[in-house]
């Protein structure tokens, strides 16, 4: 943008305040906090894996999924600004706010689309570098422009593209896809539904009001409580079964079967209440479920990790 | 609008510009230090058709 922008009010819902984005909004384009998902869980699949990869080509690796995932973000923000505008809770991005302008999010995207899929073949191997560009393109087109605006199973089928960083850790490592490496995408695609319900319960207007199909909207409240009880049910089986494979171990189990005891309790509890019982403590059941779901993933992927730590001393795994 | 060399559009642009000077140069860091890794692996050659007779 030149200076003479300053006096050419195209930049949205800050016409009035005219804008040059700085460099903490481009980082906000690459949702940051979502990365941290991103980058803990890739980095727990190499470390998994099994054989050894030089510290600086692990770094490497980590990086550039970290920049393809940012990258997602990019394009997910260019696409969704007309919902993010709408809902509270992203209205503030930078895109519906005016800092930065969609063309400009959508070249930033696709820079760091190309940049981050070739560093990364170039760092490790072509395995790694095709996972990561079909989470993008799984993300952005099969996600984002196509199942999010269509049908309430949004989440379900669309929660895979999260659950990828895993495998292209776990591919970095080994240039191979297996039974393990499944099984951690799996525990990332069965957990997203419940916790986007969960979300979706307490934010109540707001998919609403920007016209996206949650569950929520299209089957109701009450459907959407049966739904998350069923797929938490299912992640706990996942979640257990996943201790038995070579990745897991006694440690794992042990946590496992009390983070999911704890998990499915809160299931319970949200399937058990009704909305007056909701509304009157304001979504208490429901935001507590939500935020135990993150320390949730965090500590199953914690575990995988302790037990790969452990196993050069012969403490970890079976 | 006056334009004045402390306008707030200014310490904006000159974080952005900032950044990515600093990324860029991180970039080349990385590059270099990889090269350096991936020249050292015991499984890397020299393609035939470079190596010096």
């Amino acid at each position: 943008m030149s200076d003479a922008s300053l006096n050419n009010p195209v930049l949205g819902n800050a016409a009035a305040e005219p804008y040059d984005s700085n460099f903490s909004d481009y980082f906000a384009l690459l949702k940051p906090r979502v990365m941290v998902l991103v980058v803990f869980t890739a980095l727990i699949g190499l470390i998994a894996a099994p054989g050894a990869i030089h510290p600086m080509i692990g770094f490497c690796a980590i990086l550039f999924i970290a920049v393809g995932g940012g990258a997602s973000g990019a394009l997910n923000m260019w696409w969704d600004a007309d919902i993010d505008a709408v809902m509270k809770r992203t209205r503030n991005r930078p895109v519906p706010s005016g800092r930065i302008t969609g063309q400009e999010a959508l070249g930033f995207g696709i820079t760091l689309t190309g940049f981050s899929v070739v560093m990364l073949a170039l760092a490790t191997n072509l395995v790694a570098a095709g996972l990561l560009a079909f989470t993008i393109f799984f993300y952005i087109v099969i996600y984002t422009m196509w199942l999010k605006r269509w049908t309430p199973q949004n989440i379900v089928i669309g929660g895979a593209a999260g659950a990828f960083p895993p495998m292209i850790g776990w591919a970095a490592a080994t240039g191979t896809i297996s039974i393990e490496s499944l099984m951690m995408f799996s525990l990332t695609f069965m957990w997203t539904p419940p916790h986007f319900w969960a979300l979706a319960l307490f934010t109540q207007q707001d998919y609403d009001n920007a016209e996206v199909p949650m569950l929520t909207v299209t089957h109701g409240r009450r459907s959407t409580r049966i739904h998350i009880l069923v797929y938490t049910l299912l992640l706990a089986a996942l979640a257990i079964a996943l201790a038995f494979t070579s990745v897991g171990g006694p440690i794992y189990l042990v946590g496992a079967l009390l983070l999911n005891a704890q998990f499915v309790r809160g299931a319970i509890g949200i399937w058990r209440r009704d909305e007056e019982a909701s509304q009157a403590d304001r979504f208490l059941t429901e935001r507590k479920f939500f935020k135990a779901s993150l320390l949730y993933l965090f500590a199953h992927f914690g575990l995988i990790g302790v037990e790969a730590l452990l196993a050069p001393f012969g403490l970890g795994g079976w | 609008m006056s334009l004045s060399r402390q306008h707030e559009m200014h310490n904006r642009r000159f974080s952005r510009n900032l950044g990515l000077g600093i990324v860029l140069a991180a970039f080349v860091a990385l590059v270099f230090g990889l090269t350096m890794v991936k020249v050292k692996t015991d499984d890397f050659t020299v393609p035939l058709s470079q190596e010096v007779n």
